[in-house]
């Protein structure tokens, strides 16, 4: 028993020890889901409510009719519901930081960066529930992507990697805030812009021109257009591309900055 | 055993000069310490006096802005991972998850510390059997009472068997019995060859328990001993004097002053009072009385608390303790 502890004493972390403490911090979050299960609640409340409300609030006045609307409201509404669901990392790790069990964390051998590694990664369930939500919502009200279960599958994959991304800038949010309202607070002034100033709801062209070079920049429009082609037509097009070097640029800022900043304070 | 890789096994705790101040307030204020291995060290002082902080610093939380310290030769500051596998930290402030159960937490730390999945939930049934906590593995910590969040706190601290563990005020709060269990757990960790390091409000406490104490005061440490030597500083015992007829209060003390060689005083509530570092005195004392006729209407031997030590030791009364007293009424509320 005593033997499996690792008893070499050294003052280096390895790798693997680096992946093991952060996976063990991530199911640490899962259990925390299964305790309080109310934590998904924005998870799930938004993607069902926004669809049905939105879908059938602007699908006439905007595609004609609900039908014709899907296939443009529903990635939209799963580019939003994620990024609001990144949202959560902030004040959850602001939260926790506060409590003494993290006292007990910076006195465990492990990896520094560990809790705030499991905690992200927990995040992922998250993302899941929303991909899964929204997409079952539009099949419940009659939409079918052209590109089928399989395109829906790389959407999948495309959103949880673009809230990786995103989920850095309110980690940040919640390393460098006082308290959790203030932290909260911040990190909505951050997403509404970015989820509501894209082309989420309607075509850029009808903005006025300050809002249009912002949600044409924004992004989230790029991760939206992706969404539409990936999964209604099977393209992968310049769009995408664009997504992808826009969630690195978000990553290469605030990931170092969490860390360092982060690091500073454990 | 790990300690046979480590630089120094015989001293655990070597300390010099630690200072650590907040804005322009010394929390600690040049703190040295020597605590040998296998021994349980008492740092006593009041609220604020700066016992946190030092633990703090001396495991890894916090970093000292002056001063160094080692642990089993480990510089605190430069080898922060070793002095880590090295030590079990107790946190004044329950250092568990509150939201996951009292098993969960055990497996968590011990996956964390490396143990194998089987390896950390053998481990965790182990502790919690062996802090009788069984029956509460399943439930969440917030559900927790005072005294069953101490006992897992402390579990969790002894996941790794560490050679060195600090318990800041482990007591603190704790009914009468739960805190003659946490002792006599405290005492068996020792006689297992561990090393404590405790803090503690209690001069009782410090007394029962610790080989040498420290009394610290506004981020010093004031007086450094066991505790026969700290409490003689002080006079070990007083007896405490109502005599029948309050005519004889004079010649009491006269009596007192010949037999103890301290010059007594009178309390608030007309008790005769004198410091005593021999409790064999009291028969010479009360024998003497008889011989000369006075008779007692009550008679008690009181040991010093923190507070009279505390005046003895630095001329000033420990500060009021309102942060003790809101945690003993939460406690009640559990
Ligand atoms: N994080 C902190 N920030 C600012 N001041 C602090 C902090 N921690 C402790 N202090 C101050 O340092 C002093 C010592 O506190 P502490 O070490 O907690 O004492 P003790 O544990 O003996 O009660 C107190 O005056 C306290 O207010
Ligand atoms: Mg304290």
């Amino acid at each position: 028993m005593e033997k499996s502890i690792e008893m070499r004493l050294s003052n280096k972390t390895s790798f693997s020890q680096t992946v093991n403490n952060s996976l063990t911090m991530a199911y640490r979050g899962l259990l925390k889901v299964r305790h309080t299960p109310e934590q998904l609640l924005d998870v799930t409340a938004q993607p069902i409510l926004f669809t049905l409300m939105f879908t059938y609030l602007f699908g006439g006045a905007i595609a004609g009719n609900v039908h014709n609307y899907l296939p443009v409201i529903i990635p939209g509404i799963l580019a939003q519901s994620i990024i609001t669901g990144s949202v959560a990392i902030g004040v959850q790790l602001r939260e926790d930081m506060d409590k003494g069990v993290f006292d007990r964390f910076k006195s465990l051998p492990i990896a520094r960066i560990a809790p705030l590694a499991g905690a992200l990664l927990a995040d992922t369930i998250r993302y899941a529930i929303v991909t899964i939500l929204t997409f079952a919502m539009g099949y419940l009200m009659g939409y079918r992507p052209g590109a089928g279960i399989a395109g829906v599958m790389e959407v999948g994959v495309l959103v949880i990697a673009f809230a990786w991304c995103t989920s850095w800038i309110f980690a940040f949010a919640g390393v460098v805030g006082r308290t959790a309202a203030s932290v909260q607070g911040i990190s909505m002034m951050v997403v509404f812009p970015l989820t509501f100033l894209s082309n989420a709801f309607v075509s850029v062209n009808t903005l006025p021109s300050v809002l249009k070079w912002f949600a044409t920049f924004n992004p989230v429009s790029h991760l939206i257009t992706a969404i539409r082609e990936l999964v209604n037509k099977d393209v992968i097009g310049q769009d995408f591309w664009l997504t992808i070097l826009g969630a690195g640029v978000i990553l290469s800022i605030f990931a170092p900055l969490t860390i360092r900043a982060y690091i500073r304070k454990v | 055993m790990i300690l046979s890789q480590v630089k120094n096994p015989s001293v655990a705790v070597e300390a010099h000069g630690l200072v650590k101040k907040f804005g322009d307030n010394l929390a600690v204020n040049g703190v040295d310490l020597s605590i040998p291995r296998g021994s349980i060290y008492g740092v006593l002082g009041p609220n604020g006096a700066g016992k946190t902080t030092a633990i703090s610093m001396l495991s890894t939380l916090l970093k000292p802005d002056a001063g160094t310290a080692r642990i089993f030769g480990h510089e605190v500051l430069k080898e922060a991972q070793i002095v880590r596998r090295l030590i079990g930290l107790t946190g004044q402030y329950a250092s568990v998850d509150e939201m996951l159960s009292a098993g969960e937490n055990l497996f968590i730390f011990g996956r964390l510390l490396g143990l194998s999945r089987n390896d950390a939930r053998a481990k965790s049934a182990e502790l919690l059997e062996e802090f009788g906590l069984s029956q509460a593995a399943k439930r969440q910590v917030k559900k927790f009472s005072g005294g069953m969040r101490r006992r897992l706190d402390l579990a969790a601290s002894l996941i790794a068997r560490p050679p060195l563990i600090f318990l800041d005020e482990p007591t603190t709060g704790l009914d009468p019995r739960t805190r003659n269990q946490m002792w006599q757990t405290i005492r068996r960790l020792v006689a297992e060859g561990s090393t404590v390091l405790l803090t503690t409000q209690y001069l009782d406490e410090a007394d029962q328990l610790a080989d040498r104490i420290a009394v610290i005061d506004h981020g010093k440490v004031i007086a450094e001993g066991t505790p026969g030597e700290l409490k003689a500083s002080v006079g070990i015992a007083s007896p405490e004097l109502r005599l029948m007829n309050k005519n004889n209060d004079l010649e009491a003390r006269q009596i007192l002053k010949r037999v103890l060689n301290v010059d007594a005083h009178i309390s608030n509530q007309g008790m005769i009072i004198a410091p005593m570092s021999d409790p064999e005195l009291i028969t010479d004392l009360l024998l003497a009385l008889r011989n000369a006729n006075i008779r007692l209407e009550e008679v008690s031997v009181k040991t010093p608390t923190l507070d009279e030590v505390f005046l003895a030791l630095t001329g000033h009364e420990t500060e009021p303790d309102a942060e003790l007293e809101e945690e003993v009424g939460m406690e009640m509320k559990n």
